[in-house]
């Protein structure tokens, strides 16, 4: 019987490629492994090899094609003995194989997409990036459904043999199946109806988009990156609670929010000087240690704790009911630890002094480096602050922290030229940019809120009254 | 006055009724029972136990006439008709007694008599002529929330073939024979006549065996059924296919029963006749007409949840359609209890009910035959692993049978499973466990199975499917 060549699924996403070019001619002979045609995806070209040998009998698809659906006939193999007229005449009476149908094809759930070629092309899709998938998000939003188990310290998705070797086949996503057996067990029938898109949750962080979330690509696998490098180029060393949970919430983040940056230039001159004051003047207690030292930081908290009282429609969390617009300005400070970051809280900050926010500050961030924090201590918050200006970075985006809407990225302040009254002038300025979450603060918005700030930094007396 | 509201009464005592009550006992349900004949139903007390009684010592019987083949020395040997039936009776009161401790264990309360559904959550019962157990509750008026009907089935009657108690049985008489019948005539070839032509055979009645159908064993595969078929003739048993009893003409203690067989026309003359063509649901005095209550052919329509179409009314086991067999009953039982109590149970998946027949040799299947795997157009690969190549067969000098399993060629998914042979009915379970916990063929082969037992062929017949068999 002619075997035929379909359009290989080169990656667990991919729905159609452009036929690049054919490396063998009709009539050619073909071994397996043979390199037979280059097959160009969004993101790469790439090597179609035969699984079967024989006689190529018949291109279906001539090369430099665009957009071949994945599992549509592109070639005929006649096998060994067999009449190599006869297969390509097999390819002309039969319908190419359908592509799969428009709602069907939504990403990873594709059906029956296992023919044999395109199964030895494609790199073992839904098993191996099911572990990486799986991390339990921090806070559930108490979905009613059974989750899919995940065991201890493990990332294990519990499934029948059946249902896994049929998520295999099918490109599916084992993590991603909401599992209806024992416990939340991923069985067949689970797999079948994810087939046509039902059960499916978003990668990682889903339970919390309401699990409508459009479906995304899942990232590559464990086996597909090592293989990537030598054996015995890199250490593996594997990850720890808090690295799973930047990774988890921080891919959640970029996945599920829609990003949009603000900056601006603050000249902070006065600020400085002010500061300077303010520190000579702190009291001193009988080891001659001040009451208080501020830092530039300390400041900055303030003024957004500030701003955002003025602005406060930008001090919101976007939930898919409606939106929560929070009273209190509680301000999340990231903290960098030897082996990740948190981000202890500020709370009430627009109502404490600065010497308040600074001792607060100092007490939370050393019990942060001990390991010592409490949940409450750093879940919440409704902004946040990233300062990287002490390692002299001028300016930088940082990812919201979800469910807030912005967070404020610091840059260092530095002497810089600027033009002032059509003179050039030296002033020390700092670059601040604004990340926000477009469902819930717009441009101007946001636009309103970073100038706010501007004003506040620029004019510290404005912060004591 | 006695207490007449109850949150469950189920109508029937069988294996589906009686583990349905101690169900919705363990769930805090109060709960009654109606039964108007003997508790445990059938199964216990004319099925399934009693006929397993009988076969035993007709097994024992034949292993004695067989005692040479083993070394051993067995003279006179012989059988008491009237101490077989006695063992059998004395099994199945044991059963019928566990089951009335069973509900008095779980606070059951045993109501007497024959209900009638009067509207959903009202039932009227009426006086039994059987006569009431201990403790039991009067006839009478009572209340259910939910109202579970398992009343079972009873054996079918084909005009013509009436059964006189007398000459021509049913399986009520099969099994209390006062005395083994030198000929015997069984009509239907389903596990029911199957099992009464194996023991009256073995213990030496000339048997017939007439059979509709093309072939013996019709719900069985038909590798299972030809292998079973040469068997059977092998012992002595005559098999008919695709005949038909057409007339019935009994003497003073003999039957001469008109056969025609494929356009032929032939008489046999035997003392006895078994009518085991099939049961129907016992659905008749219930009033479900007057309730609206939806059936079809005989039984009574339910969902996966053993729901009927009026809210309250529930139906599980034979009553609720086939497959007729007890452990379907028990399931649906659970099923329909924790459903009403809300957690969510899963419906039953019909596909995996094994079912077993006790002949010699057994038959033991679960899933698709071959040929119902063909007609889905399902692309399968096949296994099969004789007895012959089993140690632990031959050494029980029982080297005659087949283990076939059907798998999906793509999935990989057991799909159906098939044995006839030495203890099969006890070996199924394993195959059963297997497709309810969705393995495939990596799993059955990775699986370590004891040596020497029969299960090794099990495992054989799995690698058979895979081109990998190993003792053959």
């Amino acid at each position: 019987m002619p075997t035929n060549i379909l359009m290989p699924a080169l990656s667990p996403t991919m729905e159609k490629g452009n036929l690049a070019k054919w490396l063998k001619k009709e009539g050619d002979k073909v071994k397996s492994g043979d390199v037979i045609a280059e097959i160009e995806t969004d993101k790469a070209t790439m090597e179609y090899e035969a699984v079967d040998e024989g006689t190529l009998a018949k291109i279906v698809v001539p090369e430099g094609t665009q957009d071949v659906p994945v599992n549509s006939l592109i070639a005929v193999l006649a096998g060994d003995g067999e009449d190599v007229k006869a297969a390509a005449a097999s390819a002309a009476a039969k319908p190419a194989a359908v592509p799969p149908p428009k709602a069907a094809a939504s990403a990873a759930a594709k059906p029956g997409s296992a023919p044999k070629a395109a199964e030895a092309a494609k790199p073992e899709p839904a098993k191996a990036s099911a572990p990486s998938q799986a991390a339990p998000p921090p806070k559930p939003a108490a979905p009613s459904a059974p989750q899919p188990v995940a065991g201890g310290g493990s990332n294990r998705v519990f499934s029948s043999p059946l249902a896994r070797r049929l998520a295999k086949e099918a490109g599916i996503d084992l993590a991603r199946v909401q599992g209806s057996g024992p416990h939340g067990r991923v069985i067949a029938r689970d797999i079948d109806a994810a087939k046509s898109g039902k059960g499916l949750r978003a990668p990682g962080a889903a339970p919390a988009a309401g699990g409508a979330a459009p479906a995304i690509a899942p990232s590559m696998s464990d086996q597909q990156v090592r293989a990537l490098y030598e054996e015995g180029a890199y250490d593996f060393v594997p990850h720890d609670g808090m690295r799973r949970t930047i990774a988890q919430r921080l891919t959640a983040s970029t996945q599920t929010i829609p990003h949009f940056y603000e900056t601006v230039d603050c000249d902070i001159g006065k600020l400085m000087a002010a500061r300077e004051e303010i520190n000579a003047a702190a009291p001193k207690d009988k080891d001659g240690k001040p009451a208080y030292k501020l830092s530039v930081n300390d400041f900055v908290i303030k003024a957004l704790a500030l701003a955002l009282q003025q602005i406060p429609n930008a001090n919101v969390s976007w939930t898919d009911s409606g939106m929560l617009k929070h009273k209190h300005s509680d301000v999340s400070v990231a903290v960098a630890l030897p082996a990740g970051l948190i981000t202890p809280i500020i709370r009430n900050a627009e109502a404490k002094s600065l010497s308040a926010i600074s001792n607060e500050m100092k007490e939370l961030a050393g019990r942060a480096r001990a390991g010592k924090l409490k949940p409450h201590e750093y879940q919440g918050g409704t902004t946040s602050v990233s300062n990287l200006g002490m390692y002299g970075i001028k300016d930088f985006t940082a990812v919201i922290n979800p469910p807030q809407s912005t967070i404020l990225a610091v840059g260092t302040g530095e002497e810089r030229a600027v033009v002032r009254d059509g003179k050039l002038a030296i002033s020390t300025i700092m670059s601040v940019t604004l990340s926000c979450d477009h469902r819930a603060v717009d441009g101007a918005l946001g636009a309103e809120l970073i100038s706010a700030f501007k004003r506040l930094i620029e004019n510290p007396v404005m912060m004591v009254v | 006055m006695a207490d007449t509201g109850f949150d469950v009464i189920i109508i029937g005592s069988g294996p589906g009724g009686y583990v349905a009550a101690i169900r919705a006992a363990q769930l805090g349900f109060k709960t009654a029972i109606v039964e108007r004949d003997f508790l445990g139903g059938i199964c216990l007390n004319w099925g399934c136990i009693p006929t397993k009684a009988l076969l035993r010592s007709a097994e024992i019987f034949h292993y004695m006439q067989h005692a040479k083949d083993y070394g051993l020395k067995a003279d006179n040997i012989g059988y008491d008709g009237a101490a077989v039936v006695k063992r059998s009776r004395a099994v199945s009161k044991r059963l019928n007694d566990g089951v009335g401790f069973l509900m008095k264990k779980n606070k059951v309360s045993v109501i007497w008599g024959e209900a009638v559904i009067d509207a959903p959550g009202k039932i009227t019962v009426k006086p039994s002529q059987a006569e009431a157990p201990k403790g039991a509750l009067e006839p009478g008026a009572y209340q259910a929330k939910h109202i579970i009907i398992a009343t079972g089935a009873r054996p079918r009657v084909l005009p013509g073939i009436e059964p006189d108690r007398k000459l021509v049985w049913t399986y009520f008489e099969a099994m209390v024979p006062s005395a083994i019948p030198k000929s015997l005539l069984v009509i239907g070839s389903g596990a029911i006549g199957i099992e009464f032509a194996s023991f009256f055979r073995t213990l030496g009645a000339e048997v017939t065996i007439v059979e509709v159908l093309p072939q013996i064993l019709p719900i069985e595969d038909h590798e299972i059924q030809a292998f079973a078929r040469k068997s059977f003739e092998k012992q002595g048993i005559k098999i008919l296919t695709s005949a038909k009893v057409t007339k019935l003409n009994k003497k003073a203690d003999s039957v001469t029963v008109t056969v025609e067989e494929s356009g032929k026309t032939q008489t046999i003359t035997a003392e006895r006749v078994v009518s085991a063509v099939g049961v129907v649901g016992n659905i008749e005095t219930l009033g479900l007409e007057k309730l609206g209550v939806k059936t079809d052919r005989g039984t009574i329509v339910i969902d996966g949840l053993c729901r009927t179409n009026v809210p309250g009314i529930y139906a599980i086991g034979d009553v609720a359609g086939p497959p007729m067999l007890a452990h379907k009953a028990e399931h649906e039982g659970v099923i329909c209890v924790e459903a009403i109590k809300g957690l969510n149970p899963h419906p039953m998946n019909r596909q995996w009910i094994p079912g077993c027949t006790y002949c010699t040799p057994q038959i033991a299947s679960v899933g698709l035959t071959e040929q119902a795997a063909k007609e889905k157009k399902l692309e399968i690969r096949v296994g099969r692993f004789p007895f012959v190549g089993n140690g632990k067969a031959i050494a029980l000098g029982e080297d005659q049978g087949l283990v076939k399993v059907i798998f999906d060629k793509k999935t990989g998914q057991l799909l159906g499973a098939h044995m006839v042979g030495a203890e099969v009915t006890e070996l199924i379970q394993g195959y059963v466990v297997a497709m309810n916990l969705e393995t495939t063929e990596e799993e059955l082969i990775h699986t370590v199975f004891p040596h020497p037992t029969l299960s090794e062929m099990m495992k054989e017949a799995v690698l058979d499917a895979y081109g990998r068999v190993l003792n053959m």
